[in-house]
């Protein structure tokens, strides 16, 4: 995994509650096992559909065409497990997520990629969309994830809180299977005491057979 | 020591605490589906990493297949590659295929319970939000990502941070063709999509208790329209029956065993949860999605909200469901005309499923104009289905009878509705353009969703028995 420590981008406001991964990265723009993530992102609210882009979303401005951070409200990425909705993101050099809240299997799907999930109070969060909205994509902002800090225009720093673990494995762009593999005796251990106490649990036969 | 369940079946499982503080849960079984593992294969090959218990994993064929009868791997061109990758992927790696035309194909959530794969008290992944469907037999089901399924299939076990505690008590009896379905969307509409985030739920109460097992999946099967992280109904008498003698439960001695142990899985009468809601489920009615999120439900004698008279903060997304489900404020929506009706998915095609529906369906006909589909949940219940006479009930009333698989619940497979159409859908989510661009989907129970496709109109299923359809 690419580690992240900080980013500097263009913060695109995406204004609104539960924007779900049928909207991110919809399930009919994955008709190929390598489709092209960077037209899929948003691919249903980016064009018309005769297929021309609609200027008026946000990431059609052109402003906003190089985005670095997203800025959104609660319960982001709400609905399905699909990955293409982070691997989206990241096609589009979005490294950097602030949300009110986030849905938990997506918050997991972008701290597996390197994609920094931010959650902000409820003040430090209106501050700091109206000072997006107010910048609008004139100057970036940058997330440092050592210091936990956003600095940009319009205002003084920002500070988030990502819990030290998390933060640890994105800083390290720690490989989760290695780190898990650490444990591997353990687990061979838990499996052998299993296997003896209940069976049934490590062993999935089919009995017809 | 008290505890609720779900606190015993993660301590039971937790393997060690890794070095960031995440805790090692391990996952008795795996079920894999076509659309994300073969990318999940290729993670794992480039990184030259083995799959740990081949024998603990299980791959399904569900979401790209065709439902068309005679169908192959190019029936739906775009599944093609999908079921290829996902047919050789497991082979190379040692995992049974269930594979497009085995006698158990199916989807993942109904066809790994039907076979015996999930057990009480065990923990199950699958790459899919919807895996909390098998909770329904007191099992403890994480849905996840596709490098998370890579983790799982290299480690045999996710790296999770606790989640928090919820009971929700559904007191009461359910009226005459009221069913889970609309139980738990009557709890999603009270609890809001983000209801449930965080946390793991325990369905409890009387009216879970004389829920049979294919209610109580329906049931946790709609967690995850909460948010919520997983949900289970506790096991008892009728799981352990239900289980007894599938081809991949314990047998003999070891059923003995495993029966002893499962009936000490229960939470301790004052375990502690962090929320409890009480749902009393008597005077509920059948419940429909008028919107285009799964909170947005009515009792079917409603009136869909004025943006006018709700909450200034859900005014904008009220305005916005209303104008793309073609919904003028107050209206009622029974008696609006529809275009199609789908029958099936993980939510609510289990051979119970599709008898109430045919039982609506029996000695009548599917109104003009109206394309109606049912798709049963596995091959399995296709064969019951037919045994029992429903493929005749359907077919002779004009509804499609496809073959197993996800079909329209996210169009994977190409089976999907044409711009502007009105849904009736069976499925789990109403989102704006799933099944298809611009449709207008309404979920709802099997009973309603066949009232309706023979009334050409959204209706009351209760009506249909009382002689008024």
């Amino acid at each position: 995994m690419q580690p992240f420590t900080r980013h500097t981008g263009i913060a695109v406001p995406l204004i609104g509650d539960d924007i779900n991964t049928d909207q991110i990265a919809p399930v009919q723009a994955m008709r190929q096992l390598k489709p092209d993530y960077r037209t899929l992102l948003f691919m249903r609210a980016r064009r018309h559909d005769d297929g021309s882009e609609n200027p008026d979303f946000v990431l059609n401005k052109p402003q906003f065409r190089q985005p670095g951070i997203l800025v959104t409200g609660h319960n982001f990425g709400a609905g399905s497990s699909r990955e293409a909705a982070v691997w989206g993101m990241l096609a589009n050099d979005i490294r950097v997520i602030v949300a009110r809240s986030f849905a938990d299997i997506y918050r997991e799907n972008c701290l597996q990629n390197g994609l920094l999930p931010i959650v902000l109070a409820a003040g430090a969060a209106d501050a700091f969309e109206q000072r997006v909205v107010a910048v609008n994509g004139a100057s970036p902002f940058t997330v440092d994830l050592e210091s936990q800090r956003i600095t940009g225009p319009g205002g003084p720093d920002i500070a988030f809180d990502l819990p030290a673990a998390d933060r640890m494995r994105l800083l390290e762009g720690l490989d989760d299977i290695g780190l898990t593999l650490k444990h591997a005796d353990e687990i061979a251990g838990w499996e052998r005491r299993i296997a003896a106490d209940q069976p049934w649990l490590q062993s999935a036969a089919d009995h017809r057979t | 020591m008290t505890g609720t369940l779900f606190d015993k079946i993660w301590d039971a499982h937790l393997v060690a605490q890794r070095a960031d503080g995440r805790d090692l849960v391990y996952i008795d079984r795996h079920v894999l589906h076509e659309l994300h593992a073969p990318h999940a294969f290729e993670q794992l090959e480039k990184q030259r990493r083995p799959v740990r218990r081949p024998d603990l994993t299980f791959s399904m064929q569900d979401h790209t297949v065709a439902t068309r009868p005679g169908r192959d791997d190019s029936t739906n061109p775009s599944g093609a590659a999908f079921i290829k990758a996902m047919r050789e992927g497991s082979r190379r790696n040692d995992i049974r295929v269930f594979d497009i035309d085995d006698p158990e194909q199916g989807i993942s959530h109904v066809v790994a319970p039907e076979l015996g794969m999930v057990l009480p008290g065990a923990t199950h992944a699958v790459p899919d939000s919807h895996a909390s469907t098998v909770g329904g037999l007191g099992a403890l089901a994480f849905g996840c990502g596709t490098t998370e399924l890579a983790h799982i299939l290299a480690t045999q076990v996710m790296a999770l941070r606790r989640p928090k505690r919820m009971l929700i008590r559904l007191e009461g009896r359910l009226g005459p063709q009221v069913t889970a379905k609309d139980v738990a969307l009557r709890i999603i509409a009270e609890l809001g999509v983000a209801g449930a985030r965080g946390h793991v739920v325990e369905y409890a109460g009387a009216a879970v208790r004389t829920m049979p097992i294919e209610s109580r999946m329906t049931l946790c099967n709609l967690n995850i329209e909460m948010g919520g992280r997983s949900g289970f109904v506790a096991p008892d008498d009728s799981t352990f029956s239900w289980i007894a003698g599938r081809p991949f439960a314990p047998q003999g001695v070891f059923w003995e065993r495993a029966l002893a142990h499962w009936r000490t899985l229960k939470s301790d009468d004052d375990a502690a949860f962090d929320r409890e809601h009480v749902l009393d489920c008597s005077s509920l009615e059948p419940q429909i999605t008028w919107g285009t999120d799964p909170s947005q439900v009515l009792g079917i004698s409603g009136r869909v909200p004025d943006p006018s008279a709700v909450d200034p903060s859900r005014r904008a997304a009220t305005e916005s469901a209303l104008a793309y489900m073609g919904l003028a404020p107050g209206m009622a929506l029974a008696g609006l005309p529809v275009d199609r009706v789908f029958i099936g998915s993980c939510t609510n095609s289990r051979l119970p499923d599709l008898l109430a529906a045919a039982e609506v369906v029996r000695g009548r006909r599917v109104a003009e104009g109206v394309v109606a589909m049912v798709v049963p949940g596995s091959t399995s219940v296709k064969r019951a289905a037919e045994a029992a006479g429903l493929d005749r009930v359907f077919r002779d009333a004009g509804f499609f009878w496809g073959e197993s698989g996800c079909s329209m619940c996210a169009g994977g497979n190409g089976d999907r509705g044409e711009p502007g159409e009105r849904c009736v859908s069976t499925t789990n989510r109403n989102f704006e353009h799933r099944q298809g661009p611009k449709v207008r989907t309404h979920l709802v129970s099997p009973a309603t969703a066949a009232a309706t496709a023979l009334a050409g109109r959204i209706a009351d299923v209760r009506q249909v028995f009382a002689g008024q359809a």
